[in-house]
């Protein structure tokens, strides 16, 4: 049924990445010095890939819109990374991380993706240790792991709660270096516009400097695009204010298949929306629920303080369900069950949109450890409290720090409340086995692509694919692509196709400042995300999605005659930035709503109401439905459906339990 | 819960480039909920002018959650504001009273050139990481993470000093305007664990060399850097990388 060709290599599961690294193409140094790649983003995917590719020898050019590549999204990672490493002697192998990833993913995900992503899992944090990456160590000084959802093992490297700043600065400094050289051509503050396209193939991109508005143009025998999720699709999520699908969309208007973006996860503990004011969401990392469990009052519209409820009187829903993995399973299981909890009026606080996070019991549990190693027998409970808060303080201190300041409550005293919020995309551009687009030349990486995740994310998985993408995956893959490119001199940036794809850019802005409408950007940006988030959110039906479908084209065609943007074109001008961005989200917002009309089943993140068990779990369609829904752009805003056609050879599918 | 009743008279510094002379405008807000963080009470404002078809505040911020480091005004007299250990987008509106009167000013520094309104020039940052903020290691020549023990005390120092997020508030805040926090924290990252030690004399000495050629202060032990810095990095990373400056100078042989 597959009409896309994934290019996947023969031969066995677990040798396919080991040949096939032997046997690429490969691009000889002299060459290498006349081959110039282009990376849009810089973040754990794009810093990776550009320092490894200028390690090599190519040419690299480097852009993020931020103002340092340091800035990039990776950074707000809290939790960890995954690896396939088995410090922890429990079992822990490449091929049980390959099978949870595929299991998590809800069946939807490439067993050769998914596979090499394990297999190279364990590389990374060798590398990013020899970076001096300063990872969580024990007292022997030897690496120290914790539990993550969705699995039975520890295999979670972590940094406190900045996993994601400590790794990125690791790829940041090594990026740094290689700009430091000359190797790298670092643009900050600079948004890539347009791909560029000569006979089919991807030779550049049109970008704009933000402080000067100027429109430039850059060739690249290659382009890479390492630009992050679309979460900010629903204006709210736990993205920064500045992550857009902008470089994907363009990219996607211009050939690039998009696959499987209804495929959001929406994570299950964030701090709840306090009122309309709100930007954006904060994340309290999902390595809590290693020490935290989850609860709702028994009673319906409880308005009891939790302290008050007694311990027979709460309802620990997620042991309750989900014995097995209790309340480690997985992102979408337990968003679900918060969700569940709450519309059935079990909710707490204000908006009772939320539910407990609760350390206590944790807390007096490490208490009386820490007391016994201190030689106190039988420790009063306040003692254990006591002995108990600093163990937990040295774990997540700043987190429970960040809760205190974004709530005004004290979490080491009253449990956290927290609900689901968007978090993650594991849709984005397809990729090829290659992590090449349906466009030569164009390649993607980290989150922008689809490619490991299935239909959910595992926590701990996303920095785990960036680098594994930038570092491991990406240097080998281009080079099949290079290695026929080396013959093609530097196309200059006069040749017809830049002046073309510039145009289209330019027309772009010019259209928006001329609108002069009464409504701001960010009054569009709100109602779509509204419009997402009721219709296509945690749950999804038939004829929620009909509405959304038309409520976003009517709100396209509104946006495009009455928003306000103020300034000029040929200035720091960040409403004209969002602007753009919002355009592409609106867009890519009724994508999302065809995707998830289309898919006729429940699998991971995208839970549609009619396909469910008896027990409310998810409710896959494999007969129908264990395909990856490639999408192709056609002219004005309509998409045609490509399947890429998901084999199962090595693990058997099977409904996913976590009981 | 969404509305508040906190009115707020703000003076903003508004500078269109780097060319022209800036200077501070006042604004009036009302109905401000104690709730919003600094930055969405800015989008309040923000979408204000707009409405009015004046142009907006132009200031740098990104994650939102204190840890990219992008946010960066100057608050009644202080980096990143009146609490401690916050970024002005973790700062919230309940740290100020109904009625107050807030000054809000880029950071000011001869290496920080203001670009736009509130926002400011940090490359300078970079090009101090590029001179050797950094330990050589390409892609793929890396021994078994384990085989390499480090002692926690160690590596939970090293992690310490790695807790930077490069916002600048230490500049800011210096009446030298020195980058002397910033850049000895990334200095004793490297130099507290044992994969720094082949580059540390030459790191610190080419660090050092480019923060003085962009034009950073001299460090006098104010201390101001360590009181504002919103993760807490420890003056005791300035005292390390002096000594091993100095060292580098007298005892290492290899000078860059």
């Amino acid at each position: 049924m597959s009409d896309i060709n994934s290019n996947i290599p023969e031969g066995e599961l677990t040798s396919k990445w080991t040949k096939y690294k032997s046997s690429v193409p490969l691009v000889n140094p002299s060459n290498k010095r006349t081959i110039e790649v282009i990376i849009v983003g810089s973040g754990l995917a794009g810093a990776s890939a550009a320092a490894t590719l200028a390690e090599m020898g190519y040419k690299v050019k480097c852009f993020c819109f931020q103002d340092s590549p340091r800035r990039a999204h990776s950074i707000a990672a809290q939790g960890g990374i995954n690896a396939a490493k088995n410090y922890q002697n429990d079992g822990d192998s490449t091929y049980r991380l390959f099978y949870d990833t595929i299991k998590g993913g809800d069946y939807r995900a490439r067993e050769a993706n998914v596979h090499r992503l394990a297999e190279v899992s364990a590389n990374i944090i060798d590398q990013c240790v020899a970076q001096g990456v300063p990872l969580a160590r024990e007292y022997g000084g030897l690496l120290d792991n914790r539990s993550f959802g969705g699995t039975q093992v520890q295999r979670t490297f972590y940094a406190a709660g900045q996993t994601g700043q400590q790794l990125l600065l690791g790829a940041y400094s090594a990026l740094e270096r290689q700009i430091g050289m000359g190797k790298v051509e670092m643009y900050t503050r600079h948004e890539m516009l347009e791909v560029v396209k000569i006979d089919g193939k991807a030779r550049g991109i049109i970008a704009r400097n933000l402080i000067t508005g100027e429109i430039e143009r850059h060739f690249g025998h290659a382009v890479v695009l390492g630009t992050g999720g679309y979460g900010n699709v629903f204006y709210l999520s736990t993205n920064a204010m500045g992550s857009n699908v902008t470089a994907a969309w363009k990219a996607h208007k211009q050939g690039a298949y998009f696959a499987n973006p209804c495929y959001t996860q929406i994570h299950p503990t964030c701090i709840p929306v306090s009122g309309d004011h709100q930007s954006k969401l904060t994340l309290m990392s999902e390595s809590l629920r290693n020490d935290g469990r989850i609860w709702v009052p028994k009673k319906k519209d409880d308005n009891r303080k939790a302290s008050e409820i007694p311990e027979e009187e709460r309802d620990y829903y997620l042991e309750r369900r989900y014995p097995a993995f209790g309340n480690l399973v997985p992102r979408d299981v337990a968003s679900r069950a918060a969700k569940e909890r709450c519309d059935a009026g079990y909710g707490v606080g204000a908006s009772k949109l939320a539910v407990y996070l609760d350390f206590k019991a944790n807390t007096e549990r490490y208490g009386r450890i820490e007391a016994s190693k201190s030689g106190i027998h039988n420790p009063d409970k306040e003692t254990c409290m006591r002995l108990g808060t600093e163990v937990i303080k040295a774990k997540y201190g700043n987190l429970f720090d960040m809760y205190a300041q974004i709530t005004g409550e004290n979490p080491y005293e009253t449990p956290m409340r927290i609900y689901p919020a968007v978090h993650y995309t594991m849709g984005g551009l397809w990729v090829d086995y290659n992590l090449m687009t349906s466009v030569p030349g164009l390649y993607c990486t980290g989150e922008a692509n689809f490619s490991d995740h299935g239909a959910n994310r595992l926590g701990a998985s996303a920095l785990m694919q960036g680098l594994a993408d930038g570092y491991f995956v990406l240097p080998y893959t281009i080079g099949a692509y290079l290695s026929k490119e080396i013959s093609v001199k530097a196309i200059p940036t006069d040749h017809p196709a830049f002046a073309e794809a510039e145009e289209r850019a330019v027309g772009i802005l010019n259209k928006l400042i001329n609108i002069k409408g009464t409504k701001s950007v960010d009054h569009f940006h709100k109602r779509l995300g509204h419009i997402m988030w009721e219709k296509c959110g945690m749950a999804r039906n038939e004829k929620g999605l009909n509405e959304a479908i038309e409520e976003i084209r009517a709100l396209r065609a509104e946006f495009w005659s009455n928003v306000r943007v103020p300034g000029a074109v040929g200035e720091l001008n960040p409403e004209l930035e969002k602007a753009g961005r919002v355009a592409d989200f609106i867009e890519l917002g009724e994508l999302m709503c065809i995707d998830a009309l289309n898919r006729n089943e429940s699998c991971g993140g995208h839970f549609r109401e009619e396909y469910q068990t008896e027990e409310g779990e998810a409710l896959r369609d494999d007969e129908n439905y264990a395909y990856v829904a490639a999408w192709e752009f056609k002219e004005g805003v309509n998409f045609e459906l490509h399947k890429e056609e998901l084999k199962f050879e090595n693990i058997k599918v099977a409904q996913r339990s976590y009981k | 819960m969404s509305t508040g009743n906190m009115n707020l008279t703000l003076k903003v510094w508004r500078q269109k480039n780097n060319n022209t002379k800036g200077a501070l405008v006042d604004y009036k807000l009302a109905g401000i909920s104690p709730d919003m963080s600094f930055l969405e009470m800015f989008d309040v404002l923000n979408e204000e002018l707009i409405n009015k078809g004046e142009e907006p505040v132009v200031f740098d911020h990104d994650c939102r959650e204190g840890i990219c480091g992008m946010c960066s005004m100057f608050i009644n007299g202080r980096p990143h504001g009146p609490k401690d250990l916050v970024t002005t987008c973790q700062l919230h509106m309940r740290s100020f009273n109904d009625g107050d009167t807030i000054v809000v000013e880029p950071w000011r520094a001869a290496a920080f050139p203001v670009v736009k309104d509130l926002t400011v020039d940090r490359s300078a940052f970079d090009r101090v990481i590029a001179a050797g903020g950094f330990i050589s290691v390409n892609t793929g020549n890396a021994q078994d993470a384990n085989n390499l023990p480090i002692p926690k005390m160690q590596a939970d120092a090293a992690f310490e000093a790695a807790a930077c997020i490069g916002c600048g508030a230490c500049v800011a805040t210096c009446k030298n305007a020195s980058a002397m926090l910033f850049v000895s924290a990334k200095i004793s990252q490297l130099a507290l664990l044992p994969q720094g030690q082949p580059e540390r004399y030459r790191r610190v000495q080419s660090m050092v060399a480019q923060m003085d050629a962009e034009g950073f202060g001299n460090c006098t032990n104010t201390g101001a850097c360590e009181a504002e810095c919103p993760k807490g990095i420890s003056l005791e990373n300035i005292a390390r990388m002096n000594r091993d400056f100095a060292s580098a100078k007298f005892i290492s042989e290899e000078t860059v």
